[in-house]
C-alpha cells in the first residue's frame, strides 16, 4: 500500500494533495493490468472506477449504428480516465480499450464517492481537479471538432 | 558543420522568374507531392534559410508561394512540397520530371534556427506545416551539439495524410531526439495517438524554460499552441510562428499579404508569439 500511496501522490492529477488525503485515496486504490485490445469499460455500463495510466495506451470510442466504432482520442502515460463514477447517474458514456498493453491504477469510484460524501473538502479537491481535465479535454475537442486540416479550412 | 548560409536571393532582381526543371515528384500523400527543382542556369545558388519560401511560376496558370522544404545545404537543388488544393497546385503536383517551372525568391525572414543553440528545440506541426519545418530539423540534426533536446510533435488529420513518414521514424532514432505523432480521426488500425496536436505537450521531455518553439500549421491550431506553450511555461518571446496570407509580389510591395502593421512576405512568415499575440486575437484581420 505505501508503494500505491506514493505514486498517486506523486502524480501530477493529485499534486499538492494533502497526505492525508491521498491516504485516504490509497485505500481505494489498486494496481490493474490490461492487455492490448481488452476493454476498460464499455459504454453504458456503470462507472464504478477510474484511472491513473502508468503505462501503455488506452482509446476512448464511440459508435453509431452500421458505423464503425470512431476513435476519439488516445490517453497515455500520466493521464486520467474517466469522471463517468463522480457524476449521477454514474453509467460510462464511451467505450475505453486497451490499445497496447496498459498498467493502471484503478480507483473505486463508490468508495471514493462515499469518502467525497463524508470530506466535502476532498470532494471540492476531487471537483476542482476533474474539472480542469474536463475543461482540457473539451477545449481539445473543440479544436478536433475544426477539422482545421481539411482542403479550404 | 554546417550551418544555413545567410539569406542570399537566387536573383539580384526579386520580381526576375528564373527558369528550374522538375528533377524528382515524389507523393507523399493522396493529395501532397514534394518536387525537387534544379535550376536551368549554371552554377546553380539555391542558398535559403529554413523558414524560407519562393515564389513558384506555373507557366499558363499562375503563381504561388510555396516554403522550401528541403535541406538548406543541398545547394543544387530546391525541394518544395505541395498540397493539391487548386488549379495551380493540382498543374504543379502533376508536373513531370523535366519540365518548366519558374523561381524567384528566396523570400522571407526564416525561423531563428541559431536563437536556440544551447537550448532544447520544439518543433509543432500541422498537416502540411512540417513541410516548412524540416529544414529546422536538418539544421538542429546537422549541428547536434549545437542544440539540447529535439522534440518533435507533428499532428495531421488522419493517417493517411502524415508526411515523410519514413523520415520521421529516422528521426526517432536519432539521439536526444524525441518523434510524437498524432491524428485527429484515427482508423481503428491505428495504432498511434488520436487527438489535436497540443494533447502531446503532455509527452514532451523538454524544459520549458529554456527551450525554443517553431511552430507551423493551420492558424487556429497555431492560436492554440502558443497559448498552451506559454501556460507550459514557454516564453512567449521563444515561441515562433510561421504566418500565412495571400502572397503576391513577396516583397512587400502589392500589399496582398498585409497583416495588422505587416507585410507577411517581407516582414515574415515567421514572427515570434511575443508581437503576434494581439493579432492572432482579432477576430478578423
Amino acid at each position: 500500500m505505501e508503494t500505491l500511496e506514493r505514486i498517486i501522490a506523486e502524480h501530477p492529477f493529485f499534486a499538492g494533495l494533502e497526505s492525508y488525503y491521498t491516504n485516504l485515496l490509497t485505500g481505494c486504490a489498486s494496481n490493474v493490468r490490461f492487455d492490448a485490445g481488452t476493454y476498460l469499460f464499455k459504454e453504458g455500463e456503470e462507472a464504478n472506477e477510474f484511472y491513473l495510466i502508468r503505462s501503455g495506451k488506452v482509446a476512448l470510442e464511440i459508435f453509431a449504428p452500421q458505423r464503425k466504432p470512431v476513435m476519439l482520442a488516445t490517453l497515455g502515460e500520466g493521464e486520467i480516465l474517466g469522471w463517468s463514477w463522480l457524476l449521477p447517474p454514474y453509467l460510462w458514456r464511451f467505450h475505453a480499450h486497451a490499445v497496447e498493453t496498459t498498467r493502471v491504477i484503478a480507483l473505486d469510484g463508490k468508495c471514493l464517492r462515499t469518502k467525497c460524501e463524508q470530506n466535502h473538502d476532498l470532494g471540492y479537491e476531487m471537483l476542482k481537479r476533474f474539472a480542469q481535465i474536463m475543461e482540457q479535454r473539451l477545449e481539445a475537442t473543440r479544436l478536433q471538432l475544426l477539422d482545421v486540416y481539411a482542403v479550404g479550412k | 558543420m554546417s550551418t544555413a548560409a545567410p539569406i542570399e536571393p537566387i536573383t539580384t532582381d526579386p520580381m526576375l522568374t528564373q527558369p528550374y526543371s522538375v528533377r524528382q515528384v515524389v507523393k507523399e500523400t493522396p493529395d501532397t507531392f514534394t518536387l525537387a527543382l534544379e535550376s536551368q542556369n549554371e552554377p546553380a545558388r539555391n542558398r535559403f534559410r529554413p523558414g524560407q519560401f519562393s515564389m513558384l511560376w506555373v507557366f499558363g496558370v499562375g503563381e504561388l508561394p510555396i516554403s522550401i522544404s528541403g535541406d538548406p545545404v543541398e545547394g543544387d537543388r530546391l525541394v518544395y512540397t505541395v498540397r493539391s488544393v487548386g488549379q495551380a497546385t493540382q498543374t504543379l503536383v502533376s508536373s513531370k520530371v523535366g519540365e518548366a517551372v519558374g523561381v524567384r525568391g528566396p523570400f522571407g525572414t526564416g525561423w531563428p534556427v541559431e536563437q536556440a543553440q544551447r537550448r532544447d528545440v520544439l518543433v509543432v506541426a500541422g498537416g502540411i506545416g512540417l513541410a516548412p519545418l524540416r529544414p529546422v530539423i536538418y539544421e538542429v540534426l546537422r549541428n547536434r551539439e549545437k542544440y539540447g533536446r529535439l522534440v518533435i510533435l507533428y499532428g495531421a488529420r488522419s493517417p493517411r495524410d502524415l508526411l515523410y513518414r519514413k523520415q520521421l521514424a529516422a528521426w526517432a532514432r536519432k539521439r536526444e531526439t524525441q518523434v510524437l505523432v498524432t491524428v485527429d480521426y484515427g482508423g481503428l488500425s491505428w495504432r498511434g495517438h488520436v487527438g489535436v496536436v497540443t494533447t502531446l505537450f503532455k509527452y514532451a521531455r523538454l524544459q520549458p524554460a529554456r527551450s525554443t518553439a517553431f511552430a507551423c500549421g493551420p492558424e487556429v491550431m497555431m492560436r492554440f499552441v502558443a497559448r498552451d506553450l506559454e501556460t507550459q511555461g514557454f516564453g512567449r518571446e521563444n515561441i515562433y510562428l510561421s504566418m500565412e496570407r495571400n502572397m503576391k509580389c513577396a516583397v512587400g510591395f502589392c500589399g496582398h499579404c498585409q497583416y495588422g502593421p505587416h507585410f507577411i512576405c517581407k516582414d515574415g512568415p515567421i514572427f515570434s508569439y511575443d508581437g503576434m499575440r494581439p493579432l492572432l486575437e482579432k477576430y478578423e484581420l
